[in-house]
């Protein structure tokens, strides 16, 4: 299956991703779908590999899922990666698509949890609202 | 899964290089970006093991130009090889769309050539896929060593064993040097772009 968004649904994913998490501090997101597709892209970093970013994400997430299913989790509530300047936290939109945050100290990692899951709400629905072109499962 | 972004004209697609451990997948890979240019493709990412074995993939962009107005990107991967990496072959075949199947011409891989298909069509079939819904060219590599002592597979024997039941094209090639590399990248490119295009119809028309 393909997933097609028209220029409208990645208008409208930009402004809920600025409005809610870059507006909050992140300096990037990047949202893929689980097969490492890079869906879109927004902040402030120049991003040169971004393709590649995208790709490694959804494969670090997909083995941290196996991981999971292996000592008898569904899934991990967080995934987290802390840097030197740099932080990465993965969150999961829906059950196929990936939100990667980039941020720094100056934002608490409770902020940008907080500001993502109002973000995923008003993601959803975006998808929800093409069932049966999309393959969108809550 | 392809992705389509209408917003800018392109389609993204993920094409999968498949084949026993040490067949050559990574020297494909290796090959298309060293010899490209870097317009075309992106930098290149391995994650192996210290003894450069493919640990989980390789992964490589590549934008190949544009298809009925919409730019074409395609991101190659590679899996590992070996037996025991089963979980992270089927990880990194999740979304596929579309397949190299890359066979060792030499005599004592055999039966690993006729086991790693095997295992693709029952991991293609666990993501719910067919292999013969599957866009999927076959790759006869080392055919270098033709010329040396060791012993290889005849191209009919390879034929007999790998793709009587598919009747897919194949190639032969020598990685490391090149030969049939972009013979086979060119044919699964075309076939996985036809193959997507189909599959979303008039869609990319609005």
């Amino acid at each position: 299956m393909s997933l097609i968004l028209t220029k409208n649904e990645i208008g409208r994913l930009e402004e809920i991703i600025s409005d809610n998490i870059l507006d909050s501090g992140a300096e990037h997101v990047v949202l893929t779908d689980l097969s490492g597709n890079l869906i879109m892209e927004r902040g402030s970093l120049e991003m040169e590999d971004i393709f590649s970013l995208a790709a490694v994400s959804a494969a670090n997430f997909a083995a941290t899922a196996e991981i999971a299913r292996l000592i008898g989790e569904e899934d991990f509530a967080l995934l987290f990666h802390k840097g030197g300047r740099r932080n990465v936290y993965f969150s999961r939109l829906g059950k196929d698509f990936l939100i990667i945050t980039l941020f720094n100290d100056n934002v608490s990692l409770g902020l940008i949890r907080l500001k993502i899951g109002s973000a995923i709400q008003q993601m959803a629905t975006i998808f929800e609202d093409r069932k049966g072109a999309g393959p969108w499962r809550s | 899964m392809a992705f389509i972004d209408l917003s800018k004209n392109e389609i993204q697609a993920k094409i999968v290089y498949y084949g026993p451990g040490r067949c050559g997948k990574t020297t494909n890979l290796l090959y298309v970006h060293e010899s490209m240019s870097k317009q075309v493709c992106g930098k290149m990412v391995t994650i192996d093991t210290k003894g450069d074995r493919t640990l989980f993939f390789d992964f490589l962009p590549l934008n190949i130009g544009k298809v009925m107005n919409m730019t074409i990107r395609i991101q190659l991967y590679t899996v590992p090889g070996q037996v025991m990496y089963n979980a992270t072959r089927k990880l990194v075949l999740r979304g596929v769309d579309g397949i190299v199947f890359v066979a060792d011409s030499l005599k004592v891989q055999k039966n690993k050539n006729v086991e790693s298909l095997q295992n693709l069509i029952e991991n293609l079939n666990d993501e719910g896929l067919a292999v013969s819904q599957m866009p999927l060219v076959l790759q006869y590599n080392k055919r270098d060593l033709m010329d040396s002592n060791i012993p290889l597979l005849p191209v009919a024997e390879l034929e007999s064993d790998l793709n009587s039941g598919l009747r897919v094209p194949f190639f032969e090639a020598s990685a490391t040097v090149g030969n049939g590399v972009y013979e086979t990248l060119r044919e699964i490119c075309k076939r996985t772009v036809k193959s997507v295009i189909r599959k979303v119809g008039g869609q990319i028309t609005c």
